[in-house]
């Protein structure tokens, strides 16, 4: 429908490449569960694994 | 300027793709722990996909995506660890209440750790395709070449796993959370089964 289209901006509408009419409200927990965890703060674990990269040149 | 590139280090090149994996590290974990849902058996799989990538580092291509293709590294660790049936007995059943993320606005109706063990529930092939596209945001096309399948395929794969947790979650047959371990549990040792005879879905 055009006129839907001139209501809305364009940043709100479903990305193209998603299907159906409205993503449900659980696509977005699911983003949430991501990010949640991309901003955990590292582990040590992980510093010292970088650490080891640069000794590690045989 | 750029006459500098390449000149004021001994190796710009590879400090320039560590700084780049670093960054990525965030969100290799991330695909890790929804893939595998264990948090310290994700970790341990972004460890090995980061020796990997370090070791393989001179065949990644500077300004394409470092994501993706770390992306790539881990997803096939983590197909090897499952060939290997690593997962099998270590599964913790009462892993769930340690690793999920409680939501921080008690109103959400649904809650992230009920979506965390529905996803799990899903086949490894549907779970892959709706992180990568749903959580992770990387277009269908970026999905296919990370999974090495058609972007058809990736777009079916999707919309089954979207189909599968909209049911679950809108006729409310997500398993309760005493009993959501097991079925996850056993949802996984079926899937492990059927990749370790077949094996077919996931060759690459």
């Amino acid at each position: 429908m055009p006129e839907a289209d001139r209501e809305k901006p364009k940043k709100a509408r479903a990305p193209a490449d998603a299907e159906g009419p409205r993503p449900p409200d659980w696509t977005d927990g699911l983003k949430r569960l991501y990010d949640s965890v991309v901003e955990e703060p590292l582990p040590d674990a992980f510093k010292d694994l970088l650490a080891r990269l640069d000794g590690d040149e045989q | 300027m750029s006459d500098a590139d390449g000149a004021w280090d001994a190796s710009p090149g590879e400090a320039g793709f560590k700084r780049e994996l670093t960054r990525v590290i965030p969100h290799l974990r991330a695909f890790a722990r929804g893939l595998c849902g264990r948090a310290d058996m994700a970790d341990d799989l972004v460890q090995e996909a980061l020796l990997k990538a370090w070791a393989a580092r001179e065949r990644f291509e500077p300004g394409t995506s470092m994501r993706a293709w770390t992306f790539v590294i881990l997803r096939n660790a983590w197909l090897t660890e499952m060939r290997r049936n690593r997962f099998r007995g270590e599964y913790d059943e009462g892993v769930a209440e340690r690793i999920l993320v409680q939501p921080s606005q008690q109103e959400d109706p649904l809650h992230l750790a009920d979506l965390h063990r529905a996803l799990l529930t899903l086949p490894p092939e549907r779970r892959e395709a709706l992180l990568l596209v749903g959580a992770g945001g990387f277009s269908y096309e970026e999905a296919a070449q990370i999974c090495n399948c058609a972007v058809g395929t990736i777009k079916s794969r999707v919309g089954r796993a979207r189909a599968t947790l909209n049911r679950m979650i809108e006729d409310g047959s997500m398993p309760p959370r005493s009993a959501s371990e097991a079925a996850a549990h056993r949802a996984i040792l079926e899937e492990l089964d059927e990749i370790a005879s077949g094996g077919g879905k996931f060759d690459a």
